[in-house]
């Protein structure tokens, strides 16, 4: 139990739980085929839901660890972005399996026509670099360019609160919501880099 | 009401069990209020008869199915427990899941319906005066929602047709339109909907008079869900679901075409006709293919969902402008 008096291991307990909890909710309903009258929209809209609940947790440590001062925010960063992409990827693959059944010219299809896939395979994309480059060694060989990398994070985040509210048909509330608290960390960043201009140095961080 | 789920493949939908009990009950009142009126009337010395003459059917065996059909092709009748819990019904919240938890809140009793416009006979009609000259059927019929997920259902009612004639529409009506209840305090949830309320809808006369235009009040062989539409809905099976509007407080026959919601919400996404059409998408999504629920993957949408018998109602018109 010494261990846990170790505040970073507590966080990054909290990190696992959020990505991973809801996973093991999910399996649970599936294996208990409790998924309501339409699975795969049931499927689809969780998913898509902790996609982005854990891509904002993600945009959420920065400014975290300015209010709070803890170290720990930046260090479970990588790890809660990890987990978003793991979301989204799940996301994506039960799109692929059972709205187009893994055809490539159904997707291809669907990119050019219909404007909120555009934009979630968009979100999607750009984020595929920012996974694939998340280790130390990628961190130490791209340097100041990982930062700049790493800056997709914010177009993948509006482009993914624009494809949940360009899917809804009238009631825009809860991605509004989504989007509200996006632009909300997202300000903070800026009123940051205005109050603080030595911060825009090299260790900017997001 | 004890609500029994079937099993969904166990029973062909041929031999779905009615359950009519609450429409006897209905009947017993209903004739018990008639012999009153008719001793009344006799005290009187008054031969006054009922306005609507009531329907064999009705009145010898009490208020049961007098035909059934099924018109989805053999199709899987989709389970009473899905379609009771998967609804669009906007008044009672946006989600799925929300009008099976909050329609409670809608009394369907007493429930009249308003007639007005180009008709002969207009008037406000009581709910029971409405149904009991009709011979209630049950029609299987397909049921495909614009979002590309359909369901197939018993439903219980009579045709659009044979209610309309009863107001005696003129010359003038070349539309009927109809309105939902709209009462903020049955409908809490209502304000959240985006939707300018109340709920209208519409259809051409001549589609309205369609033998396959129909108007439902119970579905499998129960009366409505709240959440389904209670206590009397359209419903018109080769039309995307929205057209098939819940719980009518008001028709109204018109010169021209009138305004309904969700081409009013969003024209260039919803059309006055709505037609199923799998070769007109949706601006945002593709109308080729709709998940049947139950089914994991997407099944192949059928032009007017399977009923090609409506197509001559569109003779000559631009099959772009029947989304």
């Amino acid at each position: 139990m010494a261990a846990f008096r170790r505040p970073l291991l507590w966080w990054r307990l909290a990190a696992w739980t959020l990505g991973g909890a809801p996973l093991l909710w999910l399996a649970w309903r599936v294996a208990t085929a409790r998924l309501g009258a339409n699975p795969v929209e049931f499927l689809e809209h969780q998913t898509g839901l902790w996609s982005l609940r854990l891509l904002l947790a993600t945009l959420a440590m920065t400014p975290l660890r300015r209010l709070s001062g803890r170290s720990e925010a930046i260090q479970v960063r990588r790890l809660l972005g990890l987990w978003a992409y793991a979301w989204i990827t799940l996301h994506f693959a039960i799109y692929l399996t059972f709205d187009l059944e893994w055809s490539t010219a159904q997707l291809a299809k669907d990119l050019v026509k219909r404007s909120y896939i555009t934009l979630g395979f968009s979100a999607w994309l750009l984020l595929l670099p920012l996974a694939l480059t998340s280790t130390r060694g990628w961190q130490r060989r791209l340097r100041r360019r990982w930062t700049l990398l790493h800056r997709l994070v914010y177009p993948a985040a509006i482009l993914a609160c624009l494809h949940f509210l360009w899917l809804v048909k009238s009631d825009v509330r809860e991605p509004a919501m989504y989007l509200g608290i996006l632009a909300v960390l997202l300000a903070a960043r800026l009123g940051r880099r205005g109050k603080a201009p030595s911060d825009a140095q090299g260790s900017r961080s997001r | 009401m004890l609500i029994r789920i079937l099993p969904p493949s166990a029973v062909p939908p041929s031999d779905i069990t009615p359950e009519p009990a609450y429409y006897r009950r209905r009947e017993i009142l209903a004739r018990m209020g008639l012999g009153a009126a008719a001793l009344l009337a006799a005290g009187c010395g008054d031969a006054a008869a009922p306005a609507a003459p009531a329907a064999p059917a009705n009145t010898a065996a009490g208020l049961k199915i007098a035909r059934r059909s099924e018109q989805a092709g053999g199709e899987t009748v989709t389970p009473f427990e899905t379609t009771s819990t998967y609804n669009n019904y906007y008044e009672f919240g946006t989600d799925k899941g929300d009008p099976s938890r909050s329609a409670h809140s809608l009394r369907t009793r007493p429930w009249s319906v308003a007639v007005d416009g180009e008709c002969e006979a207009p008037g406000r009609i009581d709910l029971d005066a409405l149904i009991r000259p009709h011979a209630l059927e049950e029609r299987i019929y397909r049921h495909r929602c614009v979002e590309a997920w359909s369901i197939v259902v018993p439903w219980l009612g009579f045709p659009l047709a044979d209610l309309l004639k009863r107001f005696k529409p003129t010359s003038k009506a070349k539309y009927v339109a109809f309105e939902t209840l709209y009462d903020k305090e049955q409908m809490p949830l209502a304000r959240w909907s985006g939707l300018d309320l109340p709920y209208r809808e519409g259809l051409r006369i001549d589609e309205a008079m369609h033998p396959l235009a129909f108007v439902s009040v119970g579905m499998y062989g129960k009366v409505l869900p709240n959440q389904n539409g209670a206590p009397l809905r359209l419903t018109i099976p080769w039309k995307y679901g929205y057209k098939s509007i819940k719980s009518v407080v008001r028709i109204r026959f018109t010169e021209r075409q009138p305004v309904t919601t969700w081409n009013q919400m969003a024209p260039q996404e919803y059309g006055f006709y709505s037609n199923v059409d799998p070769a007109v998408d949706h601006p945002r999504w593709s109308q080729a293919t709709e998940r049947r629920l139950g089914e994991l993957f997407k099944r192949k949408t059928l032009p007017f969902n399977g009923y090609p018998e409506v197509a001559p109602l569109y003779a000559g018109m631009d099959p772009k402008k029947l989304y």
